[in-house]
């Protein structure tokens, strides 16, 4: 108020009041550059980590390999889940890593979502099949249950069945050694 | 140029082959994805709620507007239980304890939240207070 009635009196520096507004709008410019320029972080984090794993029993998916169920997890040994489908190309790719895994003495229980027989047996004979036990997961019931929003995921379950650590995408050969480490910090 | 355009083209091709086998998987959509309820009441519920849940896959999207099959699955979800007789908000809290509140668009009222719903009501009374200092003013002739 005081600025305008000064201005008047004579030509006088506008103050902060008259730039506040361009000040803003600057502000807003630069956020929204930010929001373009930074690289978007699209993953979906399990909020389920550090929690036990829900209750299933899912029929198996091929004809070599029994089904899963929750109990499985519950041996004292940390295992592997891989929430995976024959139709997910990243599956395919991390194939070698599940089976660099396995020879190391990791166990690796398979969830199949919304896949055919055939299919997953193609997929099995054409990329190996490193699963001891695979589940079949048609309405990607145990997907939603335990928070997973894609294919592949990979989850650490300690032995006690409790969900510690979550691995969204395919597990390239650099992180083989931070799943076995994230294996060991769950008791392995 | 013409090397280029063929280029483009052979990728272009290249992507129409693959994109099926990428992201889509061969089972028929789970029975509850795109029918509805028998019983109207039921279905409307289960449709606000749906409208209000975000897809995961096509992030943008709500669950009840995508075609993705894991959507699909969500709805097939949403529908059976809501027609088992679960309160709507039960089933969102179930989503939300397993992948936060980003699955939710409708904002949930928590310490994080409240500003939130406090400001319009801040801006109001400011709004108030300033208002009736003016009228004030106004009524006060010299």
């Amino acid at each position: 108020m005081s600025e305008a009635a000064s201005g008047k009196s004579g030509p006088k520096k506008p103050g902060v009041a008259f730039w506040l507004p361009l000040i803003l709008f600057a502000g807003f410019v630069a956020l929204v550059i930010y929001g373009l320029v930074r690289t978007a972080n699209t993953e979906v984090v399990s909020a389920f980590i550090n929690k036990p794993l829900p209750v299933f029993d899912l029929p198996p998916a091929s004809d070599d390999r029994p089904g899963l169920a929750t109990a499985v997890f519950k041996q004292g040994k940390p295992r592997l889940l891989n929430v995976f489908a024959s139709w997910c190309v990243p599956c395919a790719v991390e194939a070698p890593q599940l089976a660099a895994l396995t020879a190391q003495g990791v166990e690796i229980d398979g969830v199949a979502i919304r896949d055919r027989k055939q299919d997953l047996a193609q997929f099995l004979a054409q990329n190996g099949n490193p699963f001891a036990r695979i589940g079949r997961d048609d309405l990607s019931q145990v997907q939603l249950a335990i928070g997973s929003s894609g294919v592949p995921e990979t989850f650490v379950i300690d032995g006690k069945g409790i969900i510690r650590y979550q691995h969204i995408g395919d597990i390239r050969p650099e992180d083989v050694p931070m799943i076995l480490r994230k294996l060991a910090e769950a008791g392995a | 140029m013409m090397r280029l355009w063929l280029a483009l083209a052979a990728l272009f091709a290249a992507a129409q082959i693959s994109a099926p086998l990428a992201a889509q998987d061969l089972l028929p959509p789970a029975p509850y994805a795109y029918k509805q309820i028998a019983d109207p009441a039921l279905e409307a519920k289960a449709q606000t709620l749906m409208l209000t849940l975000r897809c995961l896959k096509c992030q943008s999207q709500s669950i009840a507007d995508s075609d993705a099959p894991m959507a699909g699955d969500m709805r097939h979800q949403v529908r059976v239980r809501i027609a088992a007789g679960e309160d709507p908000e039960a089933i969102r809290a179930w989503l939300i304890e397993r992948y936060g509140d980003y699955v939710s668009y409708t904002p949930q009222l928590k310490p994080i939240t409240w500003p939130l719903f406090a400001a319009p009501l801040a801006i109001l009374a400011l709004a108030a207070v300033l208002l009736r200092g003016r009228f004030r003013r106004g009524k006060v002739p010299t």
